[in-house]
C-alpha cells in the first residue's frame, strides 16, 4: 500500500512539470468555464457546453494520459528500476491508476459547477464510472506498448472514436446508431437527461460490456506482456 | 557471499553462459571482464534473480536467490546498464522516490548525493545533467540504500577518463566501508586498476581468473619486445636469446626508432586467450 502511494505522489509531482500531459487535464474544465460563462445563444440547450465537454474530456484525458505515463516509464527504463525496488506491478498500476482517476474526478468537480447542486452526485457518479473505464483502456494501451510512439499511434484513433462519437451523432443519426455501442455515447445519453429515469437495460449493459472489454484487454496485455 | 555453481543459461537455443562458476568473499571488488555480447549483464541478471537459469545453482548470503527475502533484497545494490532516471523531476525527487519506497529517512538522500558529489546539483531536474552527472545520480540511488552488495554493470561505460576515475574512487571508497562488489566492465585498464580479482569472460565461458596483476605475471612468458623501425614499421619479437640476433643486426643496420620490451596487460592476455579484442567490440557497438 505504501507503495501505492509513493507512485502517486511521484505522479503528482512529475505531472506539475510535465505540461504535455498537464493540458490534457485542465484543458476542458478550463474551456468548460470560459464557454459557459462567456457565450449564450438563444435556443441552445441548457449546459451545452458542460454537457458535452465533459464527455469529451472523460473519452479523452484519462485514456491518453494513463498511456502516456506507462509508455514513458517504460521507453526511458525507470520502470525498471521500480520493479527491481520490488514496487509489485499491480502497486504501480494501481498507482497510476487511481492518480488519473483522481486528477479527472478534480476537473470533472470543476466542470461540475455550473451544474444545480440536486443533480452534481449523479453527475459525479457517471463521470466516475466513465473515467474508470478510460483509466482501464489507457492501462491496456500503455501495457501494450512499448514506448511512447507506439502508444500515441494506438491511443489517438481510440481516443478520437470515444470523445468524438458521441458529439458526431448529434448530427447524424446513422453516426448516433453506431456510436450507442461506446460507453461514452450510453453515458451521455444519462449525463444529457441528468436523472436514471427511463433508462434502457440495454444502456447499463453497453457500459458493463465497455468496462468487461477494457478489462479483459487490460489482463490479455499484461498476461502477453508484463510490465517489461 | 556469492557463489555460482555450473550456471547455463541460453536464449532460444542459443547458449549464452556454459557453465559459470564463481566464488566471490565478502569485501572485495570482483570485475567480469569480457566484450560486449560476452553474456555480463545476463550473468549479473541470474544473481540478483532478474532471470531465470536453465542449471547449475546461485546463492547469495548464503541463500538460494529465489529464497532472499525482502530484508535481504534491501541489502543489494544494483544498477545496470539500461536503468533510468526520471528526467522532469530534481535529483532529491528522484532519489526521495526509492528512499520512500525503501523506508529510508530522507535525510540520507542529503549524504548520498554529497556522497556522489551532486550536492550543488540536488535541486536540478535530471534531464540537465550531463552523462557523468547522470551515473553519478544512479550511484547515489543504490549508495543510498547501504547495501552489502552492489552489483554494477558497466559503471562507466561511455564515460569520459575525468568521471571514470572518480567513480572509480566512489567505488573504492564503498570497498572500504565493508561493501562486496561485483562489477562488470570491457576495460581492463579499469578492472586491473580497480578489482581484486577478475575472471574473464569469453563466449560464455571464464578464460582465466585471479588478481589482475598475478594473472599478468602468469603470462609473463609472453612477454615481447616491440620495435618501431625508423621505416615506419612496427615489429614485435618475442622476448627470448631466439630474438637476440635478428635485434642486434637491426641494431647495426641502425634501423632502430624506438625499442622497449611490453609486459602483459589484462588485455593483451585477453587477446591471447581468445583471439578477440576488448575494447574494439565495444566501441564496434557504439559506431
Ligand atoms: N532476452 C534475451 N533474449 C535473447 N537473447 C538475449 C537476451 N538477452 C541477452 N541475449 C543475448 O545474450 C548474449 C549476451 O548478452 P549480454 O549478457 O547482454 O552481454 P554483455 O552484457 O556481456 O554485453 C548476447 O548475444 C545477447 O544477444
Ligand atoms: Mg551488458
Amino acid at each position: 500500500m505504501r507503495n501505492v502511494a509513493v507512485i502517486i505522489r511521484k505522479q503528482l509531482k512529475d505531472t506539475l512539470k510535465n505540461k504535455t500531459v498537464l493540458i490534457q487535464f485542465i484543458m476542458f474544465p478550463v474551456m468548460t468555464l470560459i464557454m459557459e460563462n462567456a457565450i449564450s445563444v438563444p435556443d441552445m440547450p441548457e449546459l451545452f457546453f458542460t454537457k458535452l465537454f465533459s464527455v469529451m474530456y472523460m473519452g479523452m484525458a484519462p485514456l491518453t494520459s494513463v498511456a502516456s505515463i506507462i509508455s514513458e516509464e517504460k521507453e526511458k527504463n525507470t520502470l525498471r528500476v521500480l520493479m527491481m525496488a520490488n514496487v509489485k506491478p499491480w502497486e504501480y498500476l494501481a498507482g497510476v491508476g487511481i492518480y488519473v482517476w483522481m486528477l479527472c474526478m478534480a476537473g470533472a468537480g470543476i466542470m461540475a459547477t455550473g451544474l444545480p447542486a440536486s443533480v452534481i452526485p449523479f453527475y459525479l457518479g457517471v463521470m466516475a464510472v466513465g473515467i474508470a473505464i478510460s483509466v482501464a483502456m489507457g492501462a491496456c494501451i500503455g501495457v501494450f506498448s512499448p514506448n511512447q510512439m507506439v502508444a500515441t499511434s494506438l491511443f489517438m484513433p481510440v481516443m478520437m472514436v470515444f470523445s468524438f462519437a458521441p458529439m458526431l451523432a448529434m448530427f447524424n443519426d446513422k453516426i448516433e446508431k453506431v456510436a450507442g455501442i461506446f460507453y461514452t455515447q450510453q453515458l451521455k445519453i444519462l449525463i444529457n437527461q441528468m436523472s436514471f429515469d427511463g433508462i434502457k437495460p440495454s444502456a447499463v449493459l453497453t457500459v458493463a460490456v465497455n468496462a468487461a472489454l477494457a478489462l479483459l484487454l487490460f489482463f490479455a496485455a499484461f498476461r502477453k506482456k508484463g510490465l517489461e | 557471499m556469492i557463489r555460482a555453481n555450473a550456471i547455463c543459461k541460453s536464449f532460444a537455443g542459443k547458449q549464452v553462459l556454459s557453465g559459470i562458476d564463481l566464488d566471490i568473499k565478502p569485501g572485495m571488488i570482483f570485475g567480469l571482464l569480457g566484450p560486449s555480447g560476452a553474456g555480463k549483464t545476463t550473468l549479473i541478471k541470474i544473481i540478483t534473480g532478474q532471470l531465470g537459469f536453465d542449471s547449475g545453482d546461485v546463492t547469495v548470503f548464503g541463500k538460494n536467490v529465489s529464497d532472499l527475502t525482502g530484508t535481504d533484497k534491501k541489502q543489494i545494490g544494483i544498477m545496470m546498464d539500461d536503468h533510468g532516471v526520471y528526467d522532469r523531476l530534481s535529483c532529491t525527487d528522484n532519489l526521495k522516490i526509492f528512499a520512500d519506497i525503501y523506508g529510508i529517512p530522507h535525510s540520507k538522500i542529503i549524504s548520498a548525493l554529497e556522497e556522489v558529489g551532486l550536492k550543488d546539483a540536488a535541486k536540478k531536474p535530471a534531464m540537465k545533467l550531463s552523462k557523468g552527472m547522470r551515473a553519478r545520480l544512479q550511484l547515489a540511488r543504490v549508495f543510498m540504500v547501504s547495501p552489502k552488495i552492489l552489483f554494477l554493470d558497466e559503471p562507466t561505460s561511455g564515460l569520459d577518463p575525468m568521471t571514470m576515475k572518480y567513480i572509480h574512487k566512489l567505488i573504492q571508497n564503498r570497498k572500504a566501508a565493508g561493501c562486496t562488489i561485483f562489477l562488470t566492465t570491457h576495460n581492463m585498464e579499469e578492472a586491473t586498476e580497480l578489482c581484486d580479482e577478475v575472471a574473464l569472460l569469453n563466449d560464455g565461458k571464464i578464460v582465466d581468473r585471479g588478481n589482475p596483476s598475478e594473472i599478468c605475471r602468469r603470462y609473463n612468458h609472453r612477454k615481447a619486445i616491440s620495435i618501431h623501425l625508423k621505416t615506419g614499421e612496427d615489429i614485435r619479437l618475442p622476448d627470448g636469446i631466439e630474438s637476440a640476433d635478428k635485434i642486434s643486426s637491426l641494431l647495426k643496420q641502425g634501423k632502430v626508432e624506438t625499442i622497449h620490451s611490453s609486459e602483459p596487460t589484462l588485455e593483451t592476455v585477453f587477446i591471447e586467450l581468445t583471439g578477440r579484442k576488448l575494447e574494439n567490440d565495444a566501441e564496434a557497438r557504439y559506431a
